[in-house]
């Protein structure tokens, strides 16, 4: 038997979710795991140290998946390591791709978002307004240190060279099994692309008028914009039609149109189809398209006040602008 | 030294482009400030090209485009104002000043008026200083 493919799954500023995509594998992932042996999953699933993954060697990884984005000092640190001792590394998951959710927190300053998370939310109790301190010195005697806190959110190929992108938030599993498949028979696209089906959310969301055959729909403009707490949609037609803003036509279709299924329209997470560079800028182009006139066009933005955490929701820190600011 | 604005206009063929024509055979006087780029619509310009120039650092950025019922495409600049009003708004919302970016109308009889908009632009861009994300000299 050839030897076994070296991988290893390291963890950043995330919420492990990618990881739980791996693990709801389940028996594919046993099945997969004669091919495949896992040399380090920090500091999540294994009992490892960052220690022992600085003490590999160079380059004794094949495949390392890198999950989450880059917020803390610690980030970049263990980033830089991960690619030294990896030959081929994937940004996995749309938080390592173009920055996730979390990235939006790039729109405040430290002070609010510490005020928020470690005093103002209701289920925090803090009457002595401690926050966390990158040094501490306790009795005098023992120096901790925590991670520091960068000045934004950044996305992987911002610290290291990153070889391939898988989006999702998280991947779908079997989006997961897909490319594990891939990485084990070596069938890999150029490196710098995505691992992807390349189709879009509408082209493999049941709604979409072309794919329901029968049908007799017709694209229209949009005449109003409904958020989704405003009704309930439709669960047959296209949910953009019906009013609700809905992004699958520029997003990857790797996830098989989940949200459309459960009638939630799509927000991006799979990452822009290829040829889009920045997410944002081709959502508010393409939805721009679609709007009749110009007071639905003033509907949406007093619907949606912060059009930036609209088109932006799992893009912001790859943005061309959002990036150099 | 004195500050300059780098504008740069992204220009419709069938009417901006040819108003600044205009303005030159009129000897309209304006600001050298303006880069203009041709373009077949104004409904052309993505977004991202008006955000690259930003990245870039462009002073400020314009977007010339048809009177209403005037496109050549029929209905490419009712496009362009939906993108480019909700692009002026998520600047503002990425923290960037929206006042340096513009999105006009001008057709090709209107040489006066393209000279006026650059001659405004210009004054409000002075007023508001260099582009914060520029590199380099010039950087207030």
């Amino acid at each position: 038997m050839a030897e076994k493919v070296k991988v290893g799954f390291l963890l950043l500023g995330g919420c492990a979710g990618c990881e739980m995509s791996v693990v709801d594998l389940s028996e594919k992932l046993v099945d997969a795991l004669e091919h495949l042996e896992v040399v380090f999953w920090a500091p999540t699933v294994a009992d490892v140290k960052y220690n022992e993954l600085s003490s590999m060697e160079d380059k004794s990884i094949d495949v390392a998946f890198i999950d989450g984005m880059v917020r803390l000092d610690e980030h970049i640190h263990m980033a830089k390591i991960m690619r030294a001792k990896a030959k081929t590394l994937i940004a996995f998951g749309v938080c390592a791709a173009l920055g996730g959710t979390a990235g939006l927190s790039s729109l405040h300053t430290k002070d609010e978002l510490f005020e928020k998370a470690y005093k103002n939310t209701p289920s925090t109790d803090n009457p002595d307004n401690i926050f966390p301190q990158p040094r501490c010195l306790v009795d005098g005697k023992y120096d901790l240190t925590l991670p520091a806190y960068e000045d934004k959110v950044r996305t992987l190929n911002q610290i290291v060279d990153v070889d391939y992108y898988i989006g999702g938030c998280p991947p779908h599993s079997s989006h997961v099994g897909i490319a594990i498949g891939a990485l084990v028979s070596g069938q890999l696209p150029p490196k710098g692309s995505w691992i992807t089906n390349g189709k879009a959310v509408c082209d493999v969301c049941k709604r979409n008028p072309v794919r329901k055959n029968d049908s007799k729909e017709n694209r229209t403009m949009l005449s109003k914009v409904l958020r989704t707490t405003e009704g309930t949609p439709d669960t047959e037609t296209c949910l953009l039609q019906q009013g609700y803003i809905c992004f699958g036509a520029i997003t990857q279709g790797d996830c098989g149109g989940s949200c459309l299924k459960v009638n939630i329209p799509c927000r991006g997470c799979g990452g822009p189809i290829p040829g889009n560079e920045d997410y944002g800028a081709q959502a508010l182009s393409t939805i721009g398209s679609i709007l009749k006139d110009e007071t639905v066009t003033a509907e949406l933005m007093s619907k949606y006040p912060n059009l930036a955490k609209f088109f932006y929701r799992y893009a912001l820190p790859s943005g061309t602008l959002p990036k150099k600011m | 030294m004195e500050f300059v604005p780098n504008i740069i206009g992204f220009a419709c063929q069938w009417c901006t482009y040819a108003g600044a024509d205009l303005a030159g055979n009129l000897r309209c006087k304006y600001p050298p400030t303006v880069k203009l780029i041709k373009v077949p619509c104004s409904g052309r310009v993505k977004p991202e090209y008006v955000m690259q120039a930003f990245a870039q650092g462009a002073d400020g950025v314009l977007v010339g485009g048809c009177h209403f019922g005037d496109c050549h495409y029929k209905d490419g600049n009712h496009k362009t104002r939906n993108r480019m009003d909700m692009l002026k708004s998520m600047l503002g919302d990425l923290g960037f000043d929206p006042r340096r970016f513009r999105r006009e109308w001008i057709s090709g009889a209107e040489g006066k008026k393209f000279a006026e908009v650059i001659t405004d632009f210009t004054r409000e861009l002075v007023e508001l200083g260099p582009n914060p994300l520029k590199e380099g000299e010039n950087n207030g």
